[in-house]
């Protein structure tokens, strides 16, 4: 079955049975085990680092420190590589680092025959630091005088850029516009992907060979080559299963380091299975940030002018940098238009605190959980209905980017908005939770959103995609593209079904993805993967029915444009009749002793195109104000991402994005102490809901056919995780008329204001 | 792979106790749910362990002949909650060994690790000091003096009320070779009360406590009176506490008078602290709501039953 059906995933069975085989499956049992030193200082120069007593531990095999790594910087984030110097990603961390950018820095390194010699031997090296004052926050960091936490950008800012569109300041002389401003604020929060970031290296030929739990298996290879300072085409890494990424590994973690390693030990076997506690701290979060906004606003509800501000904390290295915050502004700028000014200002600020990186939504989550909150401010300041308002000044169907020309090709965001209304009940409650008083109040709150479909034109778009004819008639596919859970596999299958013709059990899809022999495909993130993926896999799958076509009529005399092909089996159009299997066909192909040809296909598909998803989401909450408790009583997402090609596994999507934006609205934080030392970095402290904090979660569709994506399809995998936070935050002001402008909304928090605001006072 | 010294499985109890006091370094491992993840932070890596599991002695609850409850302590939360002795005698026990973690670690972690770990947030804690639970710990005997071999010594038992238990964070009374080995509830001490304990986290599973209330009231037939009233906070201190002021001021009192001034007799008797996890006034907001609610629920329970309280 093609496009459109809810077909189980194609590998349910294999990963509920347990035989699917990820990263720590596939380790020798033979693997030496690696272990990193971290720094126990947030700021400061590693003076020395004492190995003798360490190196004297039976089974220790090898000792490396930052002094001894190769002296290259290198960048870590998952983009695809740029040519121009200009836009390659900022290379400022070596392999190990003298100079500790924050808590938990890797310092050193050692390799031994298995864990526990390994943490004895990390016990007994010593480190004499130089200690500089911690730069925790943004503040501190852009204090006059602070000291750079990298020597080549003095001021602590990696990037900072300004612009407007119009002239903000003029556009506010309109007389009778009201200026309303509101400052939000967003936590640093992690993946919590269920697989931790784990790798394993060997030798092979002089080649290094990486098995890695990666979103990006390509990249991983392009940025280990530049680490170590060898050629590319000399590694070769392997990603087999991953147990989930949400960005976090959309990013080179420690396979440089892990390629490192079994180069000093004559190519034999090293593992890296990193642990919790270290994903935590020493892999990315999501960068916090702050926001100012203002809006200039008619009586009637027309923005006139907006003006943004924001600051994004990145923590001790650039990663992703400034490309996050970008998005955010970039967002701020597309989802609602000023009539005359947009004015916007952001501001990436390197801290001693661990790396933002990318996550799920890219900036986005920030920027919507400020937006959305400050629409509700406004709406309620003027006395405006907060739907209308918004729908007024929302984008709208063929909306052109001014700056990056990115085209609304198709919405439904209006009918997002009906449905999810209809849903809850928007009308009736909006009015019946008026002037609640008793402890146990209730309030419902909305968010909209709109998100691109991968990253044209800010970085290059490409893919390929290759099919293999096997000699019973059966197909290999094989994509660059990278399964990591979101079952880009399941719906590669149906894509492929759909536009060769074969059945789409006779489709095997190759889930592991090997530098060596799969496509080029930079990897899973962007929510780009059914639309630029997919693009390169139906030119392929074009190409692959051409060939079966032309061989059909090679063999039996009937014109390719005759013929069709259908559930496995070549047709004639005309009359509907069948000529002949595929695998009768197949076996021609290779066997017949006149002229055979292995039959296979390959396509890269340069994407110069994107589009926006959109949708809503609505929640119902009850608030216990005297425990400070918030219990999600409804709450549903309605997405508009073009043409679904599988609704079940879209809607188990966003089963899981919501469930990421409950924690952030509610939960999720990561705290640190006075000395930058992360304190909740473990699963008891950093507070991921549980099923049982888990309301139902109701899913519904707006399907609209967008011209630009491969069959109508647009971005599905980031968006769900986006709307939750703010519609949450505004069905508590709608309960208890207490506005949170800083997530996560926590108990203790909602205390403190419903104290302020005199609510804990006779109830 | 845990960094483990040395592991010995205990046969019995007089084994376990030699094996202690042969090792005075050695720390027990019951269910596991606390020492391992311990060992695996590395606060206790190259641990010595004497292992308890599957003692049939230290397992098992009955009643004794005076009507006092005998739970031993290597029961799991799981078994006590499904137990029909503690689900028909001290409900409020039942409810509130359910509130640990998750069903994993309810199936693993033990009503005596829960206590010997001598942490504030034992879910189970505050509830046994509502019931004056007693404490039976064997140890070698005073007189063996440590002479000869381990394997020989000579066993003592002693009984410690709950409240001495307690010697600090993370401290209890148990001594070089000292295991408990069981957990008394007498008669007097729940016929006729009903009780309630409230688990306040910020998750409703796999969390700890940032408070645990526990109330456990005998009211008066029409239950419109206080008889006796027991008020025990876990995290509102260094340890488990009870509320002896509160408690006695609310003795007699008429229901609805003792609603409105637990909260605010608790909030002054406590002694919580500001914490990363939990300010100190977040706390005090929490033992004055939570209190209230906990004796509201005794109440209702006490109502429902018709006074009918506890066999």
């Amino acid at each position: 079955m093609g496009v459109g059906a809810s077909i189980p995933r194609v590998d349910a069975f294999e990963k509920v049975t347990g035989r699917a085989k990820y990263t720590e499956d596939l380790m020798p049992g033979n693997a030496l085990t690696g272990m990193i030193l971290h720094s126990t200082i947030a700021n400061g120069l590693v003076r020395s680092l004492d190995v003798s007593e360490a190196l004297k531990l039976p089974g220790v095999e090898r000792i490396v420190t930052c002094f001894d790594v190769p002296d290259i910087m290198f960048p870590t984030a998952g983009h695809p590589w740029s040519v121009e110097p200009s836009h390659q990603d900022v290379a400022d961390r070596k392999l190990l680092n003298q100079r500790v950018r924050y808590y938990g820095d890797d310092i050193a390194a050692v390799i031994a025959q298995d864990e526990v010699t390994a943490s004895r031997a990390l016990k007994l090296i010593k480190v004499a630091y130089e200690e500089y004052p911690p730069l925790l926050t943004m503040e501190a960091a852009l204090a006059p005088g602070a000291r750079p936490i990298h020597e080549e950008c003095p001021g602590n800012i990696l990037k900072q850029v300004t612009y407007q569109l119009g002239d903000f300041e003029e556009a506010l002389r309109e007389p009778g516009l009201r200026l309303i401003e509101g400052q939000y604020e967003t936590p640093a929060v992690q993946h919590c992907h269920l697989e931790k970031p784990m790798s394993f290296a060997y030798m092979e030929n002089g080649r290094i060979v990486v098995v890695s739990s990666t979103q990006i298996p390509h990249i991983v290879r392009r940025v280990i080559g530049q680490a170590l300072g060898i050629p590319w085409g000399k590694v070769r890494v392997i990603k087999p299963y991953i147990g989930g990424g949400f960005g976090n590994k959309q990013e080179v973690l420690y396979e440089p380091l892990n390629a490192y390693l079994t180069t000093l030990v004559g190519g034999r076997c090293v593992k890296l299975d990193i642990s919790r506690e270290e994903t935590f701290v020493s892999t990315r979060t999501r960068h916090g940030m702050q926001f100012h906004l203002k809006s200039a606003v008619r009586p009637d509800g027309r923005m006139v002018a907006r003006q943004i501000e924001v600051y994004s904390n990145q923590g001790g290295y650039a990663s992703h940098g400034h490309a996050i915050v970008s998005n955010s502004v970039n967002t701020f700028r597309q989802l609602y238009q000023a009539e005359k000014a947009t004015a916007t200002k952001s501001c990436t600020v390197y801290t001693n605190l661990p790396s933002g990186g990318a996550m799920r939504g890219y900036g986005v989550p920030q920027i919507i959980f400020a937006l959305e909150s400050h629409m509700q401010d406004i709406a309620e300041a003027m006395g405006l209905d907060p739907i209308a308002f918004r729908e007024m000044n929302a984008m709208k169907a063929g909306f052109v980017d001014p700056l990056n020309g990115i085209t609304c090709h198709s919405t439904g965001l209006a009918e997002c908005i009906a449905k999810g209304r209809a849903y809850i009940g928007w009308d009736e409650k909006r009015k019946s939770y008026m002037n609640q008083t008793g402890p146990l109040r209730r309030g419902v709150g909305m968010a909209i959103f709109s998100y691109k479909t991968g990253v044209y034109p800010i970085a290059l778009e490409t893919a390929s995609c290759r099919l293999v004819l096997n000699q019973d008639g059966t197909a290999q596919l094989q994509m660059g593209a990278t399964e990591i859970g979101q079952g880009a596999d399941t719906i590669f299958a149906q894509m492929a079904a759909e536009t060769t013709g074969l059945r789409q059990e006779d489709i095997h899809v190759i889930s592991t993805q090997d530098t060596d022999v799969t496509p080029f495909d930079p990897g899973a993130y962007a929510s780009r993967q059914t639309y630029v993926s997919g693009m390169a896999l139906k030119e392929t799958a074009q190409l692959f029915r051409q060939r079966l076509l032309d061989e059909a009529a090679r063999r039996l005399g009937i014109k390719a444009k005759a013929m069709d092909i259908k559930d496995s089996q070549i047709m004639e159009i005309r009359s509907g009749k069948f000529l002949i299997s595929l695998a009768d066909l197949a076996a021609l192909a290779f066997y017949s002793l006149d002229k055979t040809q292995h039959i296979t296909a390959e396509a890269t598909h340069h994407c110069k195109d994107n589009t926006f998803s959109f949708g809503a989401c609505f929640a119902e909450v009850e608030v216990d104000i005297p425990l400070g408790k918030v219990k999600i009583m409804d709450i549903i997402n309605v997405h508009d991402s073009g043409r679904l090609i599988n609704p079940q596994t879209a809607q188990a999507q966003i089963h899981g994005g919501m469930s990421m934006g409950l924690g952030y609205a509610l939960s999720e934080q990561l705290l640190f102490d006075g000395q930058g030392k992360t304190l909740n970095g473990n699963f008891l402290d950093y507070k991921v809901p549980t099923c049982l904090d888990t309301p139902e979660l109701a899913v519904d569709f707006v399907e609209t056919e967008d011209p630009t994506g491969p069959y109508g399809n647009k971005s599905l995998g980031e968006p769900p995780a986006i709307p939750g936070a703010p519609a949450i935050r505004n069905a508590v002001l709608h309960a208890t008329g207490v506005a949170f402008d800083r997530i996560p909304i926590t108990p203790q928090r909602m205390i403190e204001k419903f104290k302020d605001a005199g609510l804990l006072e006779g109830v | 792979m845990f960094d483990i010294e040395r592991y010995y499985q205990a046969t019995d109890i007089q084994d376990a106790v030699a094996a202690l006091c042969a090792d005075p370094k050695a720390m027990v491992i019951a269910g596991g749910s606390d020492v391992l993840v311990e060992i695996r932070e590395g606060k206790l890596a190259g641990v010595s362990l004497v292992s308890l599991q599957g003692l049939a002695e230290l397992k098992g609850i009955r009643l004794e002949e005076d009507g006092t409850l005998l739970i031993r302590p290597m029961t799991t939360f799981a078994e006590l909650t499904a137990d029909p002795l503690i689900r028909q005698r001290i409900p409020m026990l039942a409810h509130a060994a359910d509130q640990v973690g998750g069903p994993q670690i309810r199936h693993v972690g033990t009503l005596g690790g829960n206590l010997c770990n001598g942490v504030t947030s034992a879910d189970t804690a505050s509830t046994l000091f509502t019931f004056n639970a007693m404490l039976e710990v064997t140890g070698p005997a005073a007189d063996w003096g440590g002479k000869g071999d381990p394997g020989d010594v000579l066993l003592a038992k002693k009984q410690i009320p709950i409240a001495e238990f307690y010697q600090g964070p993370g401290k209890v009374a148990l001594g070089t070779g000292e295991i408990l080995t069981g957990l008394r509830i007498a008669s007097e001490d729940y016929k006729g009360y009903h009780g309630h304990y409230i688990k306040y986290a910020m998750r409703n599973a796999m969390d700890i406590a940032t408070l645990g209330c526990a109330v456990n009231c005998r009211f008066d037939a029409a239950c419109g009176h206080l008889e006796d009233l027991k008020l025990a906070f876990g995290v509102a201190g260094p340890v488990p506490m009870r509320c002896p002021e509160t408690e006695a001021a609310l003795k007699g009192m008429a229901v609805g008078q003792a609603l409105n001034q637990i909260g605010a007799r608790a909030a002054a008797e406590v002694k919580p602290r500001d914490s990363w996890r939990a300010s100190k006034a977040f706390r005090l907001q929490l033992v004055r709501e939570l209190s209230r609610r906990a004796l509201q629920q005794a109440l209702d329970f006490a109502r429902q039953e018709g006074g009918a309280a506890h066999a």
